[in-house]
């Protein structure tokens, strides 16, 4: 069934007793040629680009519980590509131009926003930072523009002009940035995936990976055992698990990250705001919510709910900036679980286990990644070569020193 | 989340830095090979349950602690001075 504004209408005057789910349920097969570990978003982008891509569509989606409720629905939903490093930089300019064309490439309504993303800046040393940064980006093709104060003044005047503690002195503004629907996304991917003939398989938890001689050869899951050719670990934060699966022991550190949402408000956020001086950013949904978010709370945790003292800092952090947000009620707050990787980084490789693929490290970034990691692992598992723009996310790049450490920060997990 | 440091009793867990897993205390010789250093800097266990990993009383007694905890439930098991503590090399 495809979408258009015509379908909607019709359906509107109907009763919308039209309307039907958007991809099957199957039962595994005994056999697939592909198997992705995985219904996250990067998973199902995985899948989707691998039969829209390379022509495969023997691939199944091994999903431990539903599709999308993981951490692809559990986070704060910013689409950028403002990154400084050869590596990084390459990868997401790559993934902002496929979300530029998602909507139409999937017929679903990601609700993409470009709204503008404007990190805030407090010190001369950090505006250096960000000039070379929007550098980084102009040079990579991407837009950034580098704003004063006044330039800040203009867009936010909500902003507290007059505390002195941290003194806005302006801002690094990137207008492609901004944000998107977050299940929209799973359930885009989900669905055209599964139109081109990929099983999405709920449900199904992988408990083994089968290896003879150095090659795979199937998964165990919770429905039985499953044959492959060429299996995928897309889980992010179980990422050790499954890995250890096949006697892996990765670079990663699952980590909690905290996420909060107010009530309902009338439009006054217009972009995506993130303060240079403490843990917050923000931005409000099309819903009215404004939704914020700060670091993570630091200790390996696979809780998916986090503390109060980060509750507490990012509270504060706001309050400092943005004074007007502190009579909106909080409604909720959550937490998922974050790979981290020791330079922040992630990887998208083969691993030492012939047919085995690895997709992890995605930090508190991978939402924004997803087109493209998924693009980029198809084209890995398709043709056996990195993709260009992701040529860099090599497992073995701890081990040889090319890390990818874009906060500076060196390699402790957390730090990143 | 409160914190049992040894020498100071139950304190908040503001009072404290992360580093990460206990693995940071085997620390390789000087001449160990590449990959014993990967190993120790980047490598983890990362388990989901019972761990031990290493935390600071920075605004405290200043001590390096080996704290055993759950990482799924949060739950504290106890802590024990790193210097003392069981995988200290
Ligand atoms: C609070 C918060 C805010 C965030 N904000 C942003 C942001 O603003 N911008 C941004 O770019 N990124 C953000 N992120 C990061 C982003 O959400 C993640 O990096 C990304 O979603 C991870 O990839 P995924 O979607 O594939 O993961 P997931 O959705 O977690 O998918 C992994 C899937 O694997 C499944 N799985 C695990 N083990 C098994 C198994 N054994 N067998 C079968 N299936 C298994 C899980 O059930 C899960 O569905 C945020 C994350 C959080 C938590
Ligand atoms: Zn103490």
């Amino acid at each position: 069934m495809r979408y258009s504004g015509f379908r909607v209408a019709w359906e509107g005057l109907t009763g919308n007793g039209g309307w039907r789910p958007v991809w099957r349920d199957p039962a595994p097969k005994p056999a697939y040629d592909t198997l992705v570990i995985g219904g996250g978003g990067h998973g199902l982008s995985t899948a989707y680009y691998l039969a829209r891509n390379h022509g495969l569509s023997d691939v199944a989606v091994l999903e431990k519980g539903g599709l999308g409720l993981g951490s692809v629905g559990r986070n704060t939903t910013i689409v950028r590509a403002n990154y400084l490093l050869p590596g990084n930089s390459e990868f997401y300019s790559h993934s902002l131009k496929l979300w530029e064309g998602l909507e139409r490439e999937l017929n679903f309504n990601v609700m993409h926003s470009q709204r503008g993303l404007i990190n805030l800046f407090h010190s001369d040393g950090q505006r250096d930072a960000f000039a070379r940064r929007g550098n980084a980006m102009v040079n990579q093709g991407d837009d950034a523009v580098l704003l004063d104060r006044e330039g800040v003044r203009e867009l936010l005047p909500y902003l507290d002009f007059g505390q002195t503690r941290f003194p806005i002195y302006g801002g690094l503004l990137h207008p492609r940035g901004g944000t998107a629907r977050h299940d929209a996304v799973a359930w885009g991917y989900a669905r055209a995936a599964d139109a081109r003939g990929v099983d999405l398989i709920q449900n199904c938890e992988v408990t083994g990976i089968d290896i003879e001689g150095g090659r795979v050869r199937g998964v165990q899951t919770t429905r039985g055992p499953i044959r492959a050719r060429r299996v995928a670990i897309v889980v992010a934060g179980r990422s050790s698990q499954v890995a250890a699966m096949a006697g892996l022991r990765l670079p990663i550190e699952s980590h909690v990250l905290q996420a909060f949402v107010t009530e309902g408000l009338k439009p006054c956020i217009d972009h995506v705001i993130s303060f240079g001086m403490g843990h917050f950013y923000i931005s409000q949904s099309d819903k009215g919510g404004l939704v914020f978010g700060g670091d993570l709370d630091f200790y390996a945790s696979y809780a998916a709910r986090g503390n109060l003292p980060m509750v507490e800092h990012v509270m504060e952090a706001g309050m400092t900036l943005m004074p007007m947000i502190g009579r909106a009620r909080l409604l909720r707050s959550w937490g998922g679980i974050m790979d981290m990787s020791p330079d922040g980084s992630p990887i998208i490789d083969k691993t030492p286990v012939e047919g085995l693929f690895l997709d992890c490290g995605w930090n508190y970034g991978g939402f924004k990644a997803v087109p493209a990691s998924g693009w980029c692992l198809a084209h890995l598992m398709a043709t056996g070569e990195p993709h260009p723009v992701a040529a860099r996310y090599r497992l073995d790049r701890f081990a040889t020193g090319h890390v990818i450490d874009e906060e500076g920060t060196g390699s402790q997990h957390n730090l990143h | 989340m409160l914190i049992p440091c040894p020498l100071c009793g139950p304190r908040d867990r503001r009072e404290f830095y992360y580093l990460g897993a206990a693995d940071y205390l085997r620390r390789p010789a000087a001449d160990a090979a590449p990959a014993a250093w990967d190993a120790y800097l980047h490598l983890r266990g990362n388990p989901a349950g019972e761990t031990r990993d290493l935390w600071y009383h920075e605004a405290g007694c200043q001590a390096w602690l080996v704290v055993s905890r759950n990482t799924v439930t949060h739950a504290i098991a106890g802590a024990a001075l790193a210097g003392e503590a069981a995988d200290a090399a």
